[in-house]
C-alpha cells in the first residue's frame, strides 16, 4: 500500500491495531508505552518497539511531548501507520524520529500481523498474517 | 513550499542553531499538508507546560532551547502548569514535583514567553481578532479562538506552537484557509441545555462520533461563553474538533456552506446516557471546577453558592492568576475558603498530581474533566451539574 510520508525510516515488526483514534496524552503512560485511557480498545497493552496502527489522533495537543518522551524513555511505538496523521502526532513523531506513513487504508492490517513499514517510500506491507 | 529569501537562510543556519531546528520542522509540516508559504501569525499559546505532561525528556527539550538563546517573536502565553505558582505548598503539592515545574517555567520565561499559565488565554490578555492567523495549541482554546472568536488557527502540537512562536510564523495550510472552514456534519440539537455541565455532556457526546470533523449545530438557542467553552473543550478531548460552528451564535455560522450537510440528531436520551457514561464514582473526596479555567462569571457563582455555607469535602476551583485577582477584590475568594474550598491558579486538576495528593474521587462539571481524570490522574468521576455537586457537599 502506498501512502504519504510524514517522517522517514524503516521498520518491520508487529502491528498493535485500534479501530478508535489515540490521544497520546492522557492515553499512553510516557514512562511504560502501556494503554491507560479507560475503555480504549488497546487498554493494558504496551505500543513499545510495535507499529502503532489507527485512524487518527484525539484529544490534547500535549500528545507531541508524550510521544517524545515515549521515544527518550525506550518504550514508544517502532513506527506508526493511520489513516490520518494529525499535527500533533506528526510533530511528535518527526521530532522523536519515528517512522510514520499516513494515507493507508487501516481496514487492512489486522491485530497481530507482520508489517513492513518503509517510511522512506512511503510503503506499507503486510509481510505475514 | 515556496520559501522567501530570508527564511532559506533560516534553514541554513544564519540565524542560529534553535531557529534552524525549528523552522525545519515548520517546513517539513508545511511540506506534508500542502502548505504554499508560511504566513506570519499574530499570537501564539504555548501547551505542554506541567511537569506530569512533559516529564524529564520535556525539561531537557525545554532547557536546550532556552540555554541556546530561543526568544520568542510574537506574544506568547502558555498553558496551565501542574501547580499553583504561588500558593502550591499551602495547598499541598509536593515538593520535587514543584523544583521540576519551577525550572520549566524559568525556561519558558528566559524565551520569554508570558508565563501565565492558563488554557484560557482570551479571558487573561492573549485575545486574537476575527480572521487573525494565530498558532495555538492547548485543544480547547483552539477551539475557542476558531469557534467562538473566529480567529484561524490549527491544531498545533506543543512543540510546533513554540516553534511558530520563536519563528514568527506557521504553515498556511488546514484551518487557515476559508474552504478548510466548512462544516461537515449537522447536529440538530432536541435537548434543553441549561447547565454549563449540560454542553460538557452534549460536547463529549459529539466529540466522540465526529472525531476530527467540523460540525454545525442547530438549535441551541442560547449560549454564553462558559457554555461554548465548555462544549469546544469537551469536543475537542473525546474527538479532535478544532473547529465548530453555532446557528445563530458563532461568527462563521452564517458564512459557511451548510446545505446537503449529513446530520445527526442529539436529544435528551443521548445527554442522559452521556451523564451515565462517565459517572464512575460515587462519593468525591474533592470537587473541582474550572476545566477549562473559570471566568470571573463562574467563580462568582460558586461563591453566591457557598455564601455562609460550609463544606463536608474541599472544592477547588481553578482559573489564571488574572481572574483569581480579581476574584479575591470583590471578596470571592475569601467567601470561597471560608466554606473550605480554594480558588487555585495556574494550574488545573488534570494536569496536576491528585492521585498523589491522596484523592481517588473527584467531581466536576466538565465533559473535558471527565474524559482525562480516570486515565490520566487514576479518578474515580462523578459528573454532575454545579447545584448537584455543592448540594452533596452541604
Amino acid at each position: 500500500m502506498k501512502g504519504r510520508m510524514i517522517s522517514p525510516g524503516k521498520i518491520e515488526s508487529v502491528a498493535i491495531v485500534s479501530k478508535e483514534p489515540i490521544g497520546f496524552y492522557g492515553g499512553i503512560d510516557i514512562k511504560t508505552g502501556i494503554v491507560i485511557e479507560k475503555g480504549h480498545p488497546l487498554e493494558g497493552r504496551s505500543v513499545k518497539d510495535k507499529i502503532l496502527v489507527f485512524p487518527c489522533g484525539k484529544g490534547s495537543t500535549v500528545g507531541s511531548y508524550v510521544i517524545y518522551g515515549l521515544q527518550k524513555n525506550g518504550v514508544a511505538p517502532g513506527g506508526i501507520i493511520n489513516k490520518e496523521t494529525e499535527t500533533i502526532v506528526a510533530t511528535g513523531v518527526i521530532l522523536a524520529g519515528i517512522p510514520c506513513v499516513d494515507q493507508i487504508e487501516i481496514e487492512k492490517i489486522k491485530d497481530g500481523d507482520i508489517v513492513l513499514l518503509d517510511a522512506d517510500n512511503a510503503l506499507v506491507k503486510i509481510q505475514k498474517n | 513550499m515556496y520559501l522567501t529569501k530570508e527564511e532559506e537562510k533560516i534553514l541554513d543556519g544564519d540565524e542560529g542553531e534553535v531557529k534552524e531546528r525549528l523552522f525545519r520542522l515548520l517546513v517539513r509540516l508545511g511540506d506534508i499538508y500542502g502548505a504554499d508559504k508560511m504566513i506570519p501569525v499574530g499570537s501564539v499559546q504555548v501547551a505542554g507546560v506541567s511537569y506530569k505532561s512533559i516529564s524529564d525528556p520535556g525539561i531537557e527539550f525545554l532547557e536546550d532551547m532556552a540555554s541556546k538563546g530561543a526568544k520568542v517573536k510574537v506574544l506568547a502565553y502558555l498553558n496551565p502548569a501542574g501547580m499553583d505558582l504561588e500558593d502550591w505548598e499551602k495547598i499541598g503539592f509536593p515538593k520535587d514535583f514543584a523544583k521540576n515545574q519551577l525550572r520549566i517555567m524559568n525556561a519558558f520565561k528566559n524565551m520569554g514567553i508570558v508565563v501565565t499559565s492558563t488554557c484560557t488565554p482570551y479571558l487573561a490578555g492573549n485575545l486574537p481578532r476575527f480572521r487573525e492567523h494565530i498558532a495555538w495549541s492547548e485543544s480547547s482554546a483552539v477551539s475557542f479562538s476558531n469557534s467562538v472568536i473566529g480567529a484561524r488557527t490549527n491544531r498545533e502540537g506543543g512543540p510546533s506552537a513554540l516553534a511558530a512562536a520563536i519563528c514568527g510564523g506557521t504553515p498556511n495550510y488546514g484551518l487557515h484557509l476559508w474552504e478548510k472552514r466548512q462544516p461537515n456534519i449537522k447536529i440538530k440539537v432536541d435537548a434543553e441545555l441549561e447547565f454549563n455541565a449540560d454542553f460538557g455532556a452534549l460536547g463529549y457526546f459529539v466529540g466522540k462520533q465526529v472525531k476530527n470533523k467540523i460540525p454545525y449545530f442547530t438549535r441551541i438557542e442560547n449560549a454564553n461563553t462558559d457554555q461554548l467553552k465548555a462544549l469546544g473543550a469537551a469536543m475537542a478531548a473525546s474527538g479532535a474538533v478544532a473547529l465548530y460552528h453555532v446557528e445563530g451564535l458563532t461568527p462563521e455560522a452564517d458564512l459557511v456552506e451548510k446545505n446537503d450537510l449529513e446530520t445527526m440528531n442529539v436529544g435528551k436520551r443521548e445527554l442522559d446516557e452521556t451523564y451515565e457514561k462517565l459517572n464512575s464514582g460515587k462519593d468525591p473526596d474533592v470537587v473541582i471546577l474550572g476545566c477549562p479555567h473559570a471566568s470571573l462569571r463562574e467563580i462568582s457563582t460558586l461563591s453566591d453558592k457557598l455564601k455562609n455555607k460550609h463544606l463536608k469535602k474541599p472544592i477547588w476551583i481553578c482559573t489564571s492568576r488574572i481572574m483569581k485577582e480579581a476574584a479575591d477584590r470583590m471578596g470571592f475568594t475569601e467567601i470561597i475558603e471560608k466554606a473550605g474550598g480554594y480558588v487555585v491558579a495556574d494550574t488545573c486538576m488534570v494536569v496536576s498530581p491528585i492521585e498523589k495528593m491522596g484523592y481517588k474521587t473527584t467531581g466536576v462539571n466538565s465533559g473535558k474533566a471527565a474524559n482525562y481524570l480516570p486515565g490520566f490522574c487514576k479518578q474515580e468521576v462523578v459528573f454532575a451539574n454545579i447545584n448537584k455537586l455543592i448540594e452533596a457537599q452541604l
